[in-house]
């Protein structure tokens, strides 16, 4: 029987962007339908009733949501070719627990980065580039997150590097210069086709946030 | 063996009270180290480096930190008995989304009602709580558990907080004994574990604690 994969998709959100790193690097064919997350779908809706949010994966029409336990679903179904998370029950509980964290640290303070303004901004800009430098301790001198292959750490990660340009303009800092080694990963993972094909434009990413700045009422 | 598994704990910790339950449900014995938070051992400092909470769990000296992880590690590892998770990916999944819930959204609710300064905002985040718990109540429905026949990681995620706020029995005007009768249901099924109910505290006694926590920081 062939699988059917559908992926309840928005092309700006980090979150989805993970699903599709995952999707790609397993070799998974999947029809991604992007959402009106203004005008939500019915099918969304019943299928992520509790959140309305995407990303959804719906697989052979049963639904899974949160990105993170997506990814983990993902790695666990298609088990026979590019793991995600190591085998070690050590290890994976690292690699969770660092996956956890740029969910607590990076991708909640990149939401706030661009909406606020003075020492707000400055507050937040603070906590974003520590937690950078944290995983870049992390990171140390290994090639990605995972080791020789990219992992579970680097496909929670590298999404919201498609948002760095927007955060240096709105916060007017440089993240290569915060933090070289985590833009040195980025681009060491940018040459594997499951993550640029996966990742937007950064300046259609930037046009996007110029938009809804305005929408919003902020300058 | 014991020296292997160590435990730094906080007695009134619902997030401590899962790691318990789940060494319990396993048979693992280990040594529990009561932290003082206004006093973080250099143990707990050197050990969880990162946010300098409890629980940490350290296993023949490597650490892991945050409970839902924790109690995935002890799950994976310790597989000989007592499964947490369910082995079918797509359950697995279900279980995780659930227990994400209940920190993402039903802990953040109950965080907010503890600092809540004013009537007002102890009232919404009452009633966002009171509509959690519904949602809960929804998604157990007639299973014995919510991981159905068995005792597993969302009943563990769910249970140690859910306690606290049942022994107390209202929020507010809602009495959640009558309200919520599923939930009720489970949590005596739940405290007839053993490893739940040695795990748990008087929630009298949390509630005291919780209270003296809001009087020190003004909030009462």
């Amino acid at each position: 029987m062939e699988d059917k994969v559908i992926l309840l998709d928005f092309w700006s959100s980090s979150y989805a962007m993970r699903v599709r790193i995952a999707l790609e690097e397993k070799g998974i064919q999947y029809e991604a339908r992007e959402q009106n997350l203004v005008d939500k779908s019915p099918l969304l809706v019943d299928m992520n009733p509790i959140h309305k949010m995407i990303p959804v994966l719906i697989h052979n029409g049963k639904p899974t949501c949160e990105s993170l336990v997506i990814v983990e679903y993902i790695d666990q179904v298609w088990n026979d070719r590019s793991p995600l998370l190591p085998s070690d029950p050590y290890q994976r509980s690292q690699a969770r627990f660092w996956a956890d964290y740029i969910d607590k640290k990076i991708y909640t303070n990149g939401k706030k980065l661009w909406r606020e303004k003075g020492e707000k901004q400055e507050e937040v800009k603070r906590e974003f580039i520590a937690g950078l430098r944290a995983l870049e301790g992390e990171l140390g001198e290994k090639v990605y997150f995972g080791g020789e292959r990219i992992g579970f750490v680097d496909v929670a990660l590298v999404p919201i590097s498609s948002w760095f340009y927007s955060f240096e303009k709105c916060g007017n800092f440089s993240i290569e210069k915060e933090c070289p080694k985590i833009v040195a990963w980025v681009k060491r993972c940018m040459q594997k086709k499951s993550v640029s094909k996966s990742l937007p434009d950064p300046q259609k990413i930037y046009g996007y946030v110029l938009q809804l700045k305005q929408k919003l009422g902020i300058d | 063996m014991a020296e292997e598994v160590v435990l730094l704990d906080l007695w009134v910790s619902p997030y401590a009270a899962r790691v318990k339950i789940a060494l319990a449900e396993k048979g693992i014995e280990y040594e529990s180290k009561e932290e003082d938070l206004s006093n973080k051992s250099s143990l707990l400092l050197e050990m969880n480096p990162v946010y300098k909470k409890v629980p940490v769990l350290i296993h023949k000296g490597k650490p892991i930190s945050e409970s839902r992880i924790i109690v995935q590690y002890i799950d994976e590892l310790w597989n000989h008995k007592s499964p947490l998770l369910p082995s079918d990916p797509y359950a697995r999944a279900h279980a995780r989304f659930w227990a994400d819930f209940v920190d993402q959204k039903i802990q953040g609710t109950m965080y907010r009602l503890f600092e809540a300064a004013s009537s007002e905002s102890r009232e919404a985040a009452e009633k966002e709580l009171i509509e959690d718990f519904k949602v809960m109540e929804g998604e157990l429905g007639k299973k014995p558990y919510f991981g159905g026949e068995t005792f597993g990681f969302v009943d563990i995620a769910f249970i140690p907080s859910y306690r606290y706020y049942y022994g107390h029995e209202t929020l507010g005007n809602f009495n959640l004994v009558e309200e919520l009768p599923k939930l009720a249901a489970w949590v005596k099924r739940c405290l007839q574990r053993e490893s739940v109910s040695k795990s748990l505290h008087d929630p009298n006694k949390v509630y005291e604690f919780i209270s003296e926590l809001r009087k020190k920081r003004g909030l009462e």
